[in-house]
């Protein structure tokens, strides 16, 4: 049902796109004011709501330990899974961030008639996770041709790397390839696994239908129906120098691809997205576990009702002293 | 354990997620699977709100009138306090990852057992109130609104997570299900719904320092007793100082080390170690309990609990402290004690005066675990030791959740088992150190109405040691964990009969050469340790 | 503890990223301007119109001449007839550089803007380097 529905929701904004620009003639606003709104929406959504989560504050320090901690100078300590200082936390997170060390540790429990118990490696989910983002960091980074003018040095490169086997033509790009193989994979594994099926929220569908929907037009556009890429880049060159012009006769699937990732980058802010701001703020992950080395300090640090000593031995002071106990007063 | 189900019954677990959708189903409330409400008596000790006589089983729980007031006025206040809280409830993408990490949906097949819906059922109801979607849209958009139906389901799940910390570990953003756990137990204690094991014990640490509600003249008692029983294993009487002033040492135990059986053997072994140095040592019989129930309760009440600790010290005059096996003891001590009651600068940086080395993890907080101390003392070649002693025994090791997780002291415990016996055998991969399997049991949960959900959720730990039992062998099951030992018996003789539950430091206690000590025929369990009792009688 | 300093100094990374292309363009001045393209061509006799509709080319031209290298390199087929009877011979060269001989403006400058680089070159010998 979820699924459907957000499937339902990204083919809405399709055709309304399609409607828009070649029933009403909305170019402007599809290709000039909507981007304009989704991007001053994502950076002011995104900063405020990581200042949301900076407002709150991180009371104590409690990392979860995944090693041996750093204790006597002769037990070989394991630093990044287990960080002892600052740095070691930062490369931790580094891994994590960059390539999914967590993830990679997943397993899968199995319950075999014994009863036997067995935990089996299980890492297509690291790896189509980590395929997914990258390739659409390197997609993302590739459209930097249409962005900037001249094009800077790094992104030929990285558009060579990219087109290494010159498959094709206009040569195949292998993260279009990997990016929505890795998509079909994810939404799959949703569909398909009953026990994922059941947590899915439409907030998990729509994001990944959004971004099949955008890779795909795409995709569409440079192998299949070609648009005018000279008319595009003048677009996009004239958003981000904030001339926007709309030059004609650009096709319908631009405004398509254009109005999807402007409803991404829109609704980025306000959904599970975050997790790419969020991850950086973990207090799990990105805090060295040297409570007993270093005081953290908890700016709240509630005023609590204690029970004293003298309390304690104002209550039991004749037993104390029947047991012969020391005692403070007597 | 009439009521609970036979091994060859409850292992039949399904898997399957229901058709219904989660928001729609509802759990059951029963005896096996749940836990008794707090009396009101103890409820009113800690000045806690709304004391009164209910059951989970009742219809009618007496809420108060504004109830959802309360708790969505106490999110509120919580999403302030704690950016874990906020950043868990908006990041999650619910990959799944950790699904079947959670010894308790192994065991049960409940999907909501999954930590993704056990924090669904609470992320809900945040974005219901705290989201803008949420509020607009509704179920849509996976909220719900907070009713009694959803509060029970809260009660029934936050009360069927040990806090353990197992997801923690796989989740790609670090979400920590045990501080969303955490949370949900300090939102239903506003509105007074607690269970007894955890608000019981609470009151009585409070009133007397330790769980049990042991009296300063029990507790001197137990000391005295457990002489008596060294002397009569060892020929060797100690001295074990209460409430001394000026002693160098604080050593803080969890209470059921001198209370409880297996417990007792590893404390007799402390006593052993500590007379064998010639450590200058004190017990409290107010910091009696080491362990902190407070932490399954709330942060204010962990800090109520714990505090006495600091001031026992403060008051003894000592220099620095040690502390005894036991897991979530060693959570608070590591990750909290410091924050909530320090700094500990009347303190001074522990040294052992044995070996001469300076605990420089240990600077700030200045406390010890007993098992950095002893491997410590192994390495410097400070102690005489007999492994043969220990040779009736198979030996393998739990990894509690809380040591491993919260503060990662994995190596010290191998170290000391190697070196006090001769026969250790590791669970297989994926089921120790940080990936350790939970007892099933903690967090409070380790009741008899509870027995049900307990041998469910200790399947994976019991499964594991299964396998080194039929493999190796194994008849003990070693461990630093005061609940672990509590519990693990029970789930050892309903899984692998045949398994007992023994500490790291009776191990140590039994292998210690003492100067003086009479040949040694029985171990400190009091039975003949075996080629060594016949010797004797010739 | 916030470590707000350390979430001030991400979050400005973070924005400064995000709009690099603004910043770029700001700075490189070019405009938003259509590459200077100039399609004059030499006059040839008897060719006064191109193998395909100009819009066609503009969009599909290296469709075309993959499919012309394909039949001529693998099946010798060197005559294209086009739909109104004309007939070329399949050659990048011979027949497209003739009329184009000025590949820099008009190949090159609209390549260089989007950022394309054709292998035609890495067999063809350049025009220039013909003369």
């Amino acid at each position: 049902m979820n699924a459907l529905f957000s499937l339902v929701a990204v083919v809405v904004l399709m055709l309304l796109a399609l409607f828009g620009t070649y029933g009403a003639g909305l170019q402007y606003l599809f290709g000039v004011i909507i981007p304009y709104i989704a991007i001053v929406t994502f950076l002011v959504g995104f900063v405020l709501r990581v200042v949301r989560w900076a407002r709150s504050p991180v009371p104590f320090r409690i990392p979860t330990t995944c090693g041996q901690q750093k204790s006597l100078p002769w037990i070989k300590h394991h630093e990044l899974e287990n960080p002892s200082n600052g740095f070691s936390a930062f490369l931790r997170m580094a891994l994590e961030i960059l390539f999914f060390r967590s993830l990679f540790r997943n397993t899968k429990a199995d319950l075999k008639s014994g009863p036997k118990l067995v935990y089996g490696s299980n890492k297509w989910l690291w790896l189509g996770g980590l395929v997914f983002h990258w390739s659409l960091l390197v997609v993302f980074i590739r459209h930097f041709r249409f962005f900037t003018e001249p094009v800077p040095f790094g992104i030929n490169l990285l558009e060579e790397l990219d087109s290494f086997f010159q498959v094709g033509l206009p040569i195949i790009y292998i993260t279009d390839i990997l990016l929505l193989g890795a998509l079909t994979y994810l939404v799959g594994r949703r569909l398909l696994d009953a026990r994922l099926r059941y947590i899915s929220l439409n907030a998990d569908y729509f994001p990944l239908f959004l971004i099949l929907g955008i890779g795909c037009t795409g995709a569409w556009m440079r192998y299949f129906a070609k648009v005018d890429i000279v008319g595009v880049k003048q677009l996009s060159l004239g958003l981000f120098n904030l001339h926007p012009v709309v030059p004609e006769g650009i096709g319908a699937f631009f405004y398509i691809h254009l109005f999807l990732v402007s409803v991404l980058i829109a609704y980025f802010p306000f959904s599970k997205l975050m997790h790419m701001g969020g991850i950086f703020l973990s207090p799990t992950r990105n805090l060295a576990n040297n409570n007993r080395v270093k005081r953290h300090v908890n700016p709240w640090n509630p005023v609590v009702k204690i029970h004293t000593y003298e309390e304690y031995e104002d209550e039991f002071r004749e037993v104390m002293k029947e047991a012969g106990m020391p005692l403070e007063k007597e | 354990m009439s009521e609970t189900p036979t091994p060859e019954e409850l292992v039949k677990v399904d898997y399957k997620p229901p058709r219904k959708a989660w928001m729609d189903s509802k759990p059951e409330m029963r005896r096996g699977v749940i836990n008794w409400s707090a009396v009101p008596k103890n409820v009113e000790y800690l000045d806690l709100p709304f004391p009164r006589k209910w059951q989970p089983t009742d219809d009618d729980w007496k809420l108060p009138e504004n109830w959802k007031e309360i708790i969505l006025e106490g999110m509120r206040d919580r999403l302030k306090r704690f950016r874990t809280f906020q950043i868990f409830m908006d990041i999650c993408v619910r990959c799944g990852a950790c699904a079947d990490k959670c010894h308790f949906f192994i065991g049960s097949g409940d999907p909501k057992n999954m930590p993704v819906l056990r924090a669904e059922l609470l992320r809900a109801v945040y974005r219901r109130e705290f989201n803008l979607a949420g509020k607009l849209m509704g179920r849509m958009a996976g909220a719900r609104e907070l009713t009694v139906p959803v509060l029970k389901e809260w009660f029934y799940y936050f009360f069927q997570c040990t806090e353990c910390r197992r997801c923690s570990v796989f989740c790609p953003y670090g979400i920590d299900t045990a501080e969303i756990t955490m949370m949900a137990r300090e939102l239903m204690n506003l509105i007074g719904v607690s269970i007894d094991w955890i608000v019981t014990p609470a009151a009585n640490c409070f009133r007397t320092g330790n769980h049990l509600g042991i009296q300063p003249h029990g507790f001197q008692d137990s000391v005295n007793f457990a002489i008596d029983d060294l002397e009569d294993i060892t020929g060797i009487r100690v001295d074990a100082p209460v409430n001394r002033k000026g002693a160098e040492i604080l050593f803080v135990v969890p209470s059921a080390d001198y209370f409880a059986d297996p417990h007792y053997y590893g404390f007799l072994g402390y006593m052993a170690l500590f007379h064998e140095i010639g450590l200058d040592y004190t017990f409290s019989s107010f910091a009696s309990e080491g362990g902190n129930f407070g932490l399954f309760h709330s942060n204010e009440m962990m800090k109520r609990l714990n505090s006495k600790i600091y001031m026992e010290a403060k008051r003894l005059g000592v220099r620095w402290i040690l502390g005894g096996e036991c897991g979530h003891m060693w959570r608070v001590l590591n990750q909290y004690m410091d924050t909530m009651n320090g700094p500990a600068d009347f303190l001074e940086v522990p040294k052992s005066p044995l070996t001469g080395t300076v605990f420089e993890n240990a600077k700030s907080t200045r406390m010890v675990h007993i098992c950095e101390f002893t491997a410590d003392l192994i390495k410097h070649d400070k102690l005489k030791l007999d492994k043969s002693r220990n040779d009736r025994w198979r030996v393998t090791f739990h990894d509690s959740c809380n040591p491993a997780r919260a503060m990662g002291i994995l190596e010290e415990p191998r170290y000391i088992i190697n070196n006090v016996c001769n026969n250790f055998f590791e669970m297989p991969e994926g089921t120790t150190r940080e990936q350790t399997f939970c007892c099933g049991a903690g967090a409070g949960l380790g009741t008899e109405e509870n027995m049900e959900m307990r041998m469910r959720g200790g399947l994976p730990r019991a499964n594991a040691v299964k396998y080194v039992h039929d493999k190796y062998d194994v008849n003990l099951l070693t461990c630093m964990c005061a609940i672990d030992k509590a519990v693990l018996p029970a789930l050892m003789d309903y899984w692998v009969p045949g398994v007992q539950i023994g500490s790291v430091h009776e191990l140590v206690g039994n292998a210690l050469i003492m100067k003086g000590e009479k040949k040694r025929s029985n171990d400190l369990r009091g039975e003949p340790i075996p080629g060594k009792e016949a010797a004797e009688d010739v | 503890m916030f470590d707000g300093w350390k979430i001030i100094v991400g979050l400005i990374i973070f924005i400064t990223l995000a709009t690099v292309p603004f910043w770029y363009d700001a700075a490189a001045g070019k405009g938003t301007d259509a590459p200077d393209i100039r399609i004059e061509t030499k006059d040839v006799p008897g060719r006064d119109q191109c193998v395909m509709p100009a819009e066609y080319m503009r969009s599909d031209h290296m469709e075309l001449l993959n499919e012309w290298r394909d039949q001529v390199v693998r099946g010798n087929q060197r005559v294209h007839v086009t739909a109104d009877g004309r007939k070329y011979s399949r050659s990048l060269t011979n027949t497209c550089l003739d009329c184009h001989s000025n590949k820099d403006t008009f190949c090159d400058r609209c390549h260089d803007y989007m950022s394309v680089k054709p292998y035609c070159w890495e067999c063809h010998l350049e025009p220039e380097v013909m003369k």
